[in-house]
């Protein structure tokens, strides 16, 4: 038999450590001994694994392994009170591993217990790259640049709250449940834009969480075929990502979507987006992240930027407006109607929304103003952009975009 | 089964709104009460009389000390509360919904108590 490296039952565990955790917690009711039990199963694999290669299923062996360390511990600690649910696992031989339905529903129902209204977004995000991504806590303090204790603490203080509020390990109610998978997909979007957003000196680190959330996007949709936000959101990821590497150009300085090179974005990437948000106009149940999602499809369709469909988009924006009236997609929408009907028409729908204290606002207001022939009004609105950025990179940008007025 | 209690918290510095607003919403409530009771959860329930009637008692190794209250002074403060027993945090805060849609504007806070039995 082939031995197996450390690295690979390292990747092995972490892909399935989400899936074996959610099969756990309900086999013994609780997180903390769950997450136990998939750690016994890991230490075992490193010794067995290590010795006599890959067993034919470790996905199954996994789970297996890790409910006979939980009953071992159970019969261990039996003797206290009773903890754990294992009304029928009365011996090694009576497991039967369980079917792929309940096994999906077991990481739905950790899914909404990781991204419950009453723990903080916050913890939200933690928890969700901890127990369903199998991340360890170094990786996400890492990817979110905040001290590895605060993230232990986060998770920890997250776990404690789930157990003494009764948090329940369900799937929401059909009543409850578009609310709180808004909360899931914000979570995953959240924890997308977190990688998305690093700037050039830690694209490589960081970009590595958005890979997960898309991971998290993909198993959501198995999860929930019928969701079109679901279909929504991950196309939005899959187009976003597909211009990951045109964002910034050699020397580290922000390159705006009309200037990037559309033959380095990432066609894969794109294919795979656009034949979503087809399904997304197949099922016609738009929601914010689907259209969100098709207004990216736009850009990405037009062969250079002149070719972009911009009244397209506008309508894509009147809908999302409707539905979700955020004063950033006012902003948003503010940009494609510079396109279709003028920067005179955009700078008062603009300005119907302010967000002061947002650069995007000024740089864009910037924009309009200058487009307008308002050269010293431009100025002072990049003024504005610069003082309130919040990278290096962005701040760059802005400022070569004011030398420019001058 | 778990207990929860729901405190609701009222702004400390505006008047309580007058008889023909107020009983409307204490005849709401009563009405949530009867329905936690005819379900089951209702442990207990009871409205507050306003923080400037409360005393503070403290004792030190020297002397017992009494004060004039409240513990402490808020820009809001504990007006009433109930303590429910329910399965879980979902159905403790369905219940919450109920009350603060009957009371609007004004925060209920959720807890759960320590160690009830199963």
């Amino acid at each position: 038999m082939n031995s197996v490296a450390r690295a690979s039952i390292e990747k092995i565990f972490r892909e399935e450590y989400g899936r074996a955790v959610a099969v756990l917690t309900r086999k013994c009711g609780n997180i903390d001994d769950a997450q136990e039990a998939v750690q016994d199963a890991f230490a075992e694999a490193l010794q067995r694994w290590a010795a006599n290669g890959l067993p034919p299923s470790p996905r199954g062996w996994i789970v297996t392994t890790a409910i006979h360390r939980a009953i071992d511990r159970h019969r261990r600690e039996a003797t206290r009170e009773q903890r754990y649910s294992f009304a029928a696992a009365d011996t090694h031989d009576s497991i039967e591993l369980d079917e792929e339905s309940a096994v999906r529903d077991d990481q739905l129902r950790l899914m909404f217990t990781c991204c419950h209204p009453s723990l903080g977004t916050s913890a939200q995000v933690a928890l969700t790259l901890r127990l369903i991504g199998g991340l360890e806590t170094a990786e996400i303090a890492h990817a979110f640049l905040v001290p590895e204790a605060t993230i232990a603490q986060r998770v920890v203080r997250a776990k404690a709250k789930i157990r003494d509020a009764g948090v329940p390990y369900r799937v929401p109610q059909p009543a409850d449940l578009g609310e709180r998978l808004n909360a899931v997909l914000a979570v995953i979007y959240l924890i997308y834009s977190e990688g998305y957003k690093a700037s050039a000196g830690e694209q490589l680190t960081r970009a590595s969480v958005s890979t997960e959330a898309m991971r998290l996007g993909r198993t959501l949709l198995e999860l929930l075929p019928n969701e079109a936000e679901v279909l929504g959101l991950l196309a939005l990821m899959l187009l976003n990502e597909s211009r990951r590497e045109t964002r910034v150009n050699a020397v580290g300085e922000l390159v705006l979507l009309a200037d990037q090179d559309r033959n380095r974005w990432n066609h894969t990437l794109i294919a795979e987006g656009l034949l979503l948000i087809e399904e997304c106009r197949r099922r016609n149940r738009w929601g914010p992240y689907q259209l969100q999602a098709a207004i990216a499809a736009e850009h990405m369709r037009a062969a250079d930027a002149a070719a972009t469909d911009w009244s397209a988009i506008k309508a894509y924006y009147d809908q999302l407006m409707a539905l979700a009236p955020t004063p950033i997609v006012a902003m948003n929408r503010a940009v494609a109607i510079a396109e279709v009907d003028g920067p005179t028409e955009a700078l008062g729908v603009l300005d119907q929304h302010p967000l002061p204290s947002f650069y995007l606002f000024h740089a864009i207001r910037a924009d309009f103003l200058q487009r307008c022939g308002r050269a010293q009004d431009a100025v002072a609105a990049y003024d504005e952009a610069i003082c309130l950025a919040d990278n290096a990179v962005e701040r760059d940008f802005l400022k070569r975009k004011r030398a420019r007025l001058l | 089964m778990k207990q929860y209690l729901l405190s609701i918290y009222q702004p400390s510095d505006s008047p309580p709104p007058p008889p023909e607003m107020l009983d409307p919403i204490m005849r709401r409530i009563h009405e949530l009460q009867t329905d936690m009771k005819d379900a089951g959860v209702l442990m207990f329930t009871g409205g507050l009389h306003p923080p400037s009637t409360a005393t503070v008692v403290r004792a030190t190794p020297a002397e017992m000390l009494i004060t004039d209250g409240p513990f402490i002074e808020g820009k809001e403060h504990l007006g009433g509360f109930l303590i429910i027993q329910v399965a879980d945090l979902d159905q403790a805060l369905a219940w919450a919904k109920k009350l603060a849609a009957i009371v609007l504007t004004l925060s209920i806070e959720v807890r759960p108590f320590q160690n009830v039995g199963a």
